[in-house]
């Protein structure tokens, strides 16, 4: 339903085709989709701001404007800073912690505490450690009995006093833990909400009484734009270590999760992503900045690229291009170039608009076929290579049997090579091609092209919005 | 007491109130000064604002921006132009819920967390106050103690429960609570089914059979299959309405949390794009904290920035 960031991106730039020089108002055009892009993923529309006048000065720098592919460079910088903002800090609960370590759970009603405490439980029991589980939600029918039920299936001790008072209960739970070497106590609280002055204040009552290491928000992934209200008031009011996303195995684009951490200013420790009491895992950003942006493979693509091309090499050849000498040495260093980004079929399958698998799969391309390419080249002379002119039909017959090819072979490679570079030469003057018959080759140069801007400078992460 | 003084009510217990950027700038656009101008462009942008941070979404969002834009020459008030969009968008999917089935069967649905089972109770307790005998079926045979959690609330209603026994097909409870109504002259019956994401086909497929078994044990049943979608969530409200008419075929939408801070307004593109209609809303965690919806109400509500 939702047409992918990477797509729409795409489609602004291939609508400029045949402009000559890509303006700042280009531009514009391309952060209007991404800022749609994000509001549809619920990323909340004061992050979406910040977020776009951040890609927007990167956006006009003039490397940027000037590539070959401006519309993959845009995207590259709108996932780095995807990245940034979810920052370097590794998922999972504080670094040290007092024994036993406490850790709490809140968060608004249904967002998944419960379920993430027998989860997180069961985790932790995988890292060796052995946890102590409590409920003080006093107030859900049957909510404490839920959490037994799960401490059964994990196969993890709940502590289950007869008081029904919130604090006492966590309390009761970490002398337990203390009493018996339990190393770890996970409190669940009840769900409530951040407006709700009572309940925040028993909240509050409950992290005194047994000073957590770590306080997770639990967040559930389809939340919308209220999720920078929510998640900023508990952590003004209570303090939050990190963040639970849940239910992140729908297919909701997760935009809360970058809301969330852009307000609160804390890592996501872990993520929701199934049913069973396994589905619960380290966060990993550049998962859910794919998901969010729906663009993996292309941003592998350009990775790749980025390790394959060497920079100094693509001036080299742009600058050729412009001047029309692209010879067939030319065109051999990037049949290597290609080959060292990994096999071909999957190489083809992340440049957009080849990504169809169905048109793949008709027109299969032949990782052999490139080798004999490469094979007749390298049977030319250095003469040969700079000056495809010279090669006559006793040259032809020489460089076929040289290359254990056919004269057709080589007929149809210099016929190829002209008429590719006929429309390298139009791309090297600011246009693009017609995408015609001929179209892999110069896709594979466009993609490759992606890599010769500049590398990303380092931008650290970076606060959007403190507080509301 | 009505729709708005409970909203209101679960909403007091803020004590930050801060008036929006749109207020302020509607107040200045009904100002007589403001009256017959075109509409600015920081009005357009503070009245986008206000739609999407309520989770509109941007499609709806531009498509009611756009309709007052063509309009707002008249001279009308701006704040009453985009009620009266809002408001038409609800008339227009406004038909009463069906009757006249003995016994009615209802549908909870939605995904995990959204307050099903609450809301069942709540609803058993708001029809038991209507005159009515409602029996509640216990059909989420998944989550922990959900079945237990549903004990509770029926108890709370003083209404008759139906329940799983251990390990059964939920589809063979929904039949045998039909049964058990029939014979108990219980009327409606509110099956509370367990939490499921709408792109999970298995999960989804148990709800097309629970569908099926209802019909071969009532004609016509279920008669209703109420969506339950919490307040706070984001645009993908609209995948799940979709999918969850696709196979159960929801009649109608229960908002629940709204005494949070969202305002559930992926309703609105609910209700234009797939015609369904809000029936309930949940303001509360009392057993009294479910009420009609009123498109009125509700309208006023979004336009009361709270925070």
């Amino acid at each position: 339903m939702f047409e992918s960031l990477s797509t729409r991106v795409q489609d602004v730039f291939k609508s400029l085709r045949g402009e000559v020089r890509l303006t700042p108002e280009h531009v514009e055009t391309a952060l209007r989709e991404i800022r749609l892009a994000l509001l549809e993923a619920d990323v909340n529309f004061k992050v979406v701001k910040a977020f776009i006048d951040r890609v927007r000065d990167r956006s006009l720098d003039q490397e940027v404007l000037k590539s070959l592919s401006p519309g993959q460079q845009v995207i590259k910088i709108v996932r780095d800073e995807l990245l940034a903002l979810f920052g370097d800090a590794e998922g999972g609960l504080q670094k040290s912690a007092p024994t036993p370590r406490v850790v709490l759970l809140l968060g608004l009603q249904g967002s998944g505490k419960t379920t993430t405490a027998g989860k997180l439980g069961k985790w932790l029991t995988r890292q060796g450690k052995h946890p102590l589980m409590v409920s003080t939600d006093v107030r859900r029918p049957a909510a404490i009995e839920q959490l037994s039920v799960l401490g059964t299936q994990a196969e993890i001790p709940v502590f289950a006093p007869e008081t029904m008072d919130p604090v006492a209960r966590a309390r009761g739970a970490v002398a337990e833990a203390k009493a018996k070497g339990f190393d770890t106590v996970i409190v669940d609280s009840a769900g409530r909400l951040h407006i709700d002055d009572e309940l925040m204040g028993e909240l509050q009552a409950i992290k005194d009484a047994v000073q957590p290491s770590d306080l997770l928000y639990v967040a559930d992934a389809m939340t919308g734009q209220d999720a920078i209200k929510s998640a900023g008031e508990f952590n003004r009011r209570i303090g939050v270590t990190g963040v639970v996303l849940t239910k992140l195995d729908g297919d909701a684009r997760g935009g809360a999760a970058l809301s969330v951490v852009s307000v609160v200013g804390v890592p996501i420790a872990f993520i929701g992503s199934g049913e069973r009491l396994e589905d619960l895992e380290l966060f990993h950003p550049d998962r859910i900045v794919s998901r969010m942006l729906g663009m993996g493979d292309v941003l592998s693509l350009i990775e790749k690229a980025e390790q394959a091309i060497d920079k100094d090499e693509a001036e080299e050849l742009e600058e050729k291009l412009r001047k029309n000498e692209f010879t067939l040495d030319d065109f051999r260093t990037q049949l290597r170039t290609i080959k060292r980004m990994g096999p071909l079929e999957s190489v083809l399958g992340m440049i957009p608009g080849l990504g169809n698998l169905k048109e793949l799969a008709q027109n299969k391309p032949d990782e052999k076929q490139l080798g004999r390419v490469e094979a007749i080249i390298s049977s030319m002379t250095a003469a040969e290579r700079r000056n495809d002119k010279i090669i006559n039909g006793s040259r032809r017959k020489r460089i076929a049997s040289g290359s254990g090819t056919t004269v057709e072979e080589v007929n149809r490679l210099l016929k190829q090579f002209t008429e590719m570079r006929r429309m390298l030469q139009m791309i090297g003057q600011g246009g693009m091609p017609g995408l015609g018959k001929g179209m892999k080759l110069p896709q594979m140069q466009r993609a490759s092209g992606a890599a010769s801007g500049k590398k990303r400078k380092k931008g650290g992460p970076w606060g959007l919005i403190k507080a509301r | 007491m009505g729709f708005l003084d409970r909203l209101r009510e679960g909403l007091s217990r803020t004590k930050q109130e801060i008036v929006s950027r749109f207020d302020e700038i509607v107040e200045r656009a009904d100002a007589e000064t403001g009256r017959s101008k075109p509409i600015d462009v920081d009005t357009v942008e503070a009245l986008e604002e206000l739609l999407i941070s309520a989770d509109v979404g941007v499609a709806a969002t531009e498509r009611i921006v756009g309709a007052v834009r063509a309009r707002a020459h008249r001279g009308e008030s701006l704040r009453d132009l985009v009620k009266a969009e809002l408001l038409a968008i609800f008339r227009a999917v406004d038909t009463p819920s069906q009757n006249g089935h003995v016994p009615q069967v209802t549908l909870i649905v939605g995904v995990n967390g959204t307050g099903k089972t609450t809301t069942v109770g709540k609803l058993a307790n708001l029809l038991k106050a209507s005159g009515k005998k409602p029996l509640v079926c216990a059909a989420d045979t998944f989550r922990a103690a959900a079945v237990e959690q549903l004990a509770i609330w029926a108890d709370r209603a003083d209404v008759d429960i139906v329940r799983a026994k251990d390990g059964s097909d939920p589809a063979a409870v929904v039949f045998d609570a039909i049964q058990s109504g029939r014979a108990r002259g219980r009327d409606p019956i509110l099956v509370d089914t367990a939490g499921r994401l709408h792109n999970r086909a298995n999960l989804m497929s148990e709800l097309d059979k629970i569908r099926r078994v209802a019909g071969r044990a009532a004609a016509g049943a279920p008669h209703e299959v109420l969506l339950v979608l919490d307040a706070t969530v984001g645009q993908n409200g609209l995948t799940q309405a979709r999918e969850f008419t696709s196979v159960a075929g929801v009649t109608g939408i229960v908002l629940t949390k709204l005494d949070g801070t969202a305002k559930g307004g992926i309703a609105v593109a609910i209700a234009h794009d797939l015609k369904l209609p809000i029936r309930y809303v949940g303001v509360g965690e009392g057993i009294d904290d479910l009420i009609p919806f009123s498109a009125d109400d509700y309208v006023d509500a979004l336009f009361q920035q709270k925070w």
